[in-house]
């Protein structure tokens, strides 16, 4: 990998988080969490298992609505967000589990990411007449750009559910692409991944970064991944934010180190 | 070929691609596959395109002697560029777009190389890798700008840049691109083609305009090819057979070259094309009967006993109604017209060979049963007998008189002789002109009456086939003083769709052992319907059961061994399955895929040695690297067995 992140423009705060709390009746799974992303940045958040890093990235997309604190993205602050106004606003994102329609083609499932740019009426869409013609084509030619992108040319008419594991991570990150997003939010996107498989979804992660300019939350588990691939790491533990930084200050935070290693007692 | 064929003025390629765009400028050229589209390109349009390229080296300082390094797949703006470096007086070295870094190192150290044209980022991070080593090396020209915005190298430049500076360059010196056509002559170099390497160091074979034009015309001329055939141009640009089909026969025949989407895509776009005319080495020949046999395992009952009827029907009398000969029955030429309805025109049209009218196969020996079966649903496949040195042009199968076992009479303007060791030698307007700085190598391939000998053991048969049957070299002798010819039962055994690779031992010793890598494809499958869990290539290899499907396999080729008396004492007595894949980036096999024996040898002493001791059991770990240019061990324990041989006597008596 080529390209070193300092050469890129990293911009100014696009997303916000003050002291984010989330409690699931007794149990708090996140804690005063408080950090920024940049616009055009790669911010990775890791933390053991059950640290909360799902729950924040679901707080970011408006899954989860916080007891407490408030998102502040693109200068506007929140209390309460919802998924498709997050949508709307330019947030996408990947999940843990693959959620695909594994019945439907590689090419349809991208389409779908396109949703919310279909602007066509209902009965023009059923009749494919006028304006959903031209839009359908304008969508497709823009999904056969991110099918070329991610190289997935071969499986463009395969329905997904026949595909490999690293493949459908690869054609759910297409269809995160196809929605043209702000902000890219990638629940563990190479969690079962060979080293080959994790060295593909880099690149492509590095070059969505870089071509489109989006921006992009990522949990990852793979530490060689995030050191690699982000920016900026934010470290939780046990729903608290314990560590903030670059990834050689994180790695050299005593308090990630025994979250991680454990400490003697 | 067509009245439309250029005149005899058209002698090198530049003259014959500026004669298409006057003749036939608004036919398309090529095509190719981009945004899930067919992209085309006329024969006008590829003149200025490769005018525009022309004009932007030239203005970067190209001159007249330079060598233009090709690295990518198959693209017309790659073939352009074999066109550019050809028009500027120029020599095209195309290299394999999959090869590693080192092993670009060496050619394009040795070749020369001042200019690259490459794809993509890919291959320009492979090239900065070494550049260190490349001294030689100015400028770098790549087509995908993808992932390359933040590369600031001088030497890099962007493929439509360089055309945009070219275009300037050419209405600025509006004169110098016809001077420069004008001053090439036929008998420049106009290519360069690197040995695969079997043996030792790859070495360049400098091809000229005249001898590739040659090789192209004559089989233009013996398959009847003209501007309307379409030609699928998937096989790699630094290979002969490309650089023959794909370049020198569409310039001289005018037909139209078509470039897949990618490599995965090959198959479906090759249903796209519907190529008319198509070259394959066996391998892919047989992937694809692979393919469709695992895939007719699990259609309906219906469909498999219609599938497998009419097949036998087609086994039956196919070949010969494609020959047109006489003798088949009236019942049969029936059967087989429904057949074609029901199967084998269905089954063509999933190949994507509805359309041809000519395939060859070559670069090894095709399995009789593979090359029949396409024979026997109506494909006309042919074989052909050529190397990189002989422009691949030296034996060409007539239409309508194929026989399994060779490879054809002499081609038109190829004089073939067997020497006194039956080593084949061959002369031809279509030969090498020289390696590339090796003026030894050079004057030993040639014999005192101009012959290139092809280092090919062969005989001609009665009706004055030639019949290929060993490397000359590789020919040995069991120490019971018996022929031992490796290629031959490595071959028998390779027809078999489970076994992919075979290396077989002998020489020198007292009986024949054998290396087997299964195919993982088939024998994953096989082991699938028997449910059979395995996690991999090297836990399959070792399964018990796996080495029984094998042991079947071996058994049978020594009964086929043990009916000839020539080779009766060659049957394999022992045999192993690797706990690995051959890989080319192992050294292993070539970039074509044949395999290095010595090599191989060397490196698995520790398994050749336990195969003559005796042993049924040896562990061992081994190096590999991955495609990035890392290394790791696999280690396994690999059993060793023994496979049943016959004697030729008690054969007979049951015969």
């Amino acid at each position: 990998m080529s390209t070193a992140p300092s050469q890129r423009h990293i911009g100014d705060v696009l997303l916000k988080l003050d002291g984010i709390s989330l409690a699931f009746g007794g149990v708090k799974a996140l804690d005063d969490v408080s950090f920024e992303v940049r616009s055009h940045e790669i911010r990775a958040i890791i933390g053991p298992n059950g640290a909360g890093k799902s729950s924040l990235l679901n707080v970011i997309n408006g899954v989860y609505h916080p007891s407490q604190g408030a998102v502040t993205y693109k200068g506007t602050t929140y209390r309460q967000m919802r998924p498709h106004e997050a949508a709307r606003r330019g947030i996408a994102r990947t999940f843990q589990n693959i959620a695909l329609f594994k019945g439907m083609t590689v090419l349809d499932n991208i389409m779908t990411g396109r949703t919310l740019k279909m602007h066509a009426g209902f009965l023009f869409q059923c009749l494919y007449f006028g304006k959903a013609r031209s839009e359908e084509l304008a969508h497709r030619r823009k999904v056969e750009h991110i099918i070329d992108f991610l190289q997935i040319e071969h499986i463009r008419k395969t329905p997904v559910g026949r595909l490999a594991y690293g493949l459908q991570k690869r054609v759910e990150l297409a269809r995160a692409l196809a929605a043209e997003p702000e902000l890219l939010l990638l629940d563990e996107p190479m969690a079962g991944m060979n080293l080959e498989e994790k060295e593909d979804m880099c690149r492509f992660i590095l070059d969505a970064n870089d071509e489109f300019g989006t921006t992009i939350v990522l949990i990852e588990h793979d530490m060689g991944v995030v050191m690699d691939l982000s920016d900026r790491v934010v470290v939780l533990d046990y729903g608290r934010k314990i560590g903030d930084g670059s990834p050689d200050e994180v790695r050299r935070n005593q308090a990630v180190i025994d979250a991680y290693l454990g400490v003697r007692h | 070929m067509n009245g439309a064929a250029p005149p005899a003025v058209a002698d090198t390629f530049p003259r014959l691609l500026l004669e298409h765009a006057r003749v036939r400028g608004a036919q398309t050229s090529a095509r190719e596959k981009d945004l899930g589209i067919w992209q085309s390109w006329t024969w006008s349009e590829a003149a200025a395109n490769v005018r525009a390229l022309a004009c932007g080296l030239a203005a970067m300082g190209f001159k007249r002697g330079d060598h233009l390094a090709i690295i990518g797949d198959n693209r017309p703006q790659l073939y352009w560029a074999i066109g550019a470096a050809q028009v500027l007086g120029g020599v095209a070295v195309p290299l394999y777009q999959d090869a590693i870094a080192l092993e670009m190192a060496y050619i394009l150290d040795d070749a020369d190389v001042r200019f690259a044209v490459v794809e993509d980022q890919e291959q320009v991070d492979k090239l900065l890798e070494i550049r260190g080593q490349l001294s030689k090396l100015v400028h770098i020209v790549f087509e995908d700008p993808r992932g390359m915005r933040h590369y600031s190298q001088t030497f890099l430049h962007a493929y439509a840049d360089v055309q945009q500076a070219g275009r300037d360059f050419d209405a600025a010196h509006p004169e110098f691109f016809s001077r420069e056509v004008n001053q090439g002559s036929s008998s420049d170099i106009a290519i360069m083609l690197y040995t695969s390497g079997t043996t030792g160091k790859p070495k360049g074979v400098c091809h000229t305009h005249a001898a590739l034009i040659a090789a192209a015309r004559g089989g233009c001329d013996f398959d009847r090819l003209g501007p309307g055939d379409e030609v699928l141009s998937y096989l790699p640009m630094a290979w002969v057979g490309d650089n023959l089909f794909s370049y020198a026969q569409a310039l001289v025949a005018g037909f139209t070259i078509n470039c897949p989407e990618s490599g995965d895509t090959v198959m479906t776009d090759m249903r796209e094309i519907g190529p008319t005319y198509y070259f394959a080495p066996p391998r892919v020949f047989e992937n694809l009967l692979t393919q469709v046999m695992i895939r007719m395992e699990d259609a309906s009952r219906l469909k498999r006993a219609l599938f497998h009827s009419f097949l036998g029907v087609a086994r039956r009398c196919g070949a010969e109604i494609l020959d047109r000969k006489p003798g088949v029955s009236p019942l049969d030429r029936l059967l087989y017209t429904l057949g074609n309805v029901l199967v084998f025109g269905p089954l063509r049209n999933v190949l994507g060979m509805s359309r041809i009218r000519v395939a060859y196969t070559a670069g090894a020996a095709i399995g009789p049963d593979l090359f029949r079966f396409y024979r026997s649903i109506g494909v006309n496949l042919k074989q052909l007998y050529g190397s990189t040195e002989t422009c691949a042009y030296v034996c060409l199968q007539p239409d309508r008189h194929i026989k399994l076992d060779t490879v054809g009479p002499p081609a038109p303007g190829v004089e073939v002789r067997i020497a006194e060791d039956g080593e084949v030698l061959v002369r031809s307007r279509a030969l090498l002109k020289e390696y590339y700085r090796r003026p030894d190598s050079t004057a030993e391939v040639f014999d005192a009456q101009g012959y290139f000998r092809t280092g090919d053991a062969g005989l001609f048969d009665t009706d004055g086939h030639l019949k290929i049957i060993d490397r000359a070299k590789d020919v040995g002798k069991l120490s019971s003083g018996a022929v031992f010819a490796p290629n031959y039962i490595e071959n028998k055994l390779k027809f078999f769709p489970y076994v992919k690779e075979a290396v077989a031992f002998g020489h020198g010793r007292d009986m024949v052992c054998a290396f087997i890598n299964i195919d993982l494809g088939a024998v994953g499958n096989w082991a699938e319907r028997r449910n059979l869990a395995y996690s991999g290539y090297t836990d399959l290899a070792g399964k018990p059961q796996v080495y029984d499907l094998i042991a079947g396999c071996v058994e049978k080729v020594n009964a086929e061994l043990a009916a000839d008396p020539m080779v009766a004492g060659s049957q394999v007595r022992r045999f192993l399955i690797l706990h690995k894949e051959l890989d080319p980036d192992d050294d292993e096999l070539t970039r074509t895929r044949k395999v290095r024996r010595g090599f191989i040898a060397d490196k698995y002493g520790r398994l050749v040695d336990a195969l003559y001791e005796g042993k049924s059991v040896q562990h061992i770990d081994t190096q590999v690297k991955f495609e990035d240019g890392r290394s790791g061990v696999i280690e396994a324990d690999v059993s060793i067995r023994d496979a049943a041989t016959y004697s030729p006597a008690a054969l007979c008596k049951s015969a």
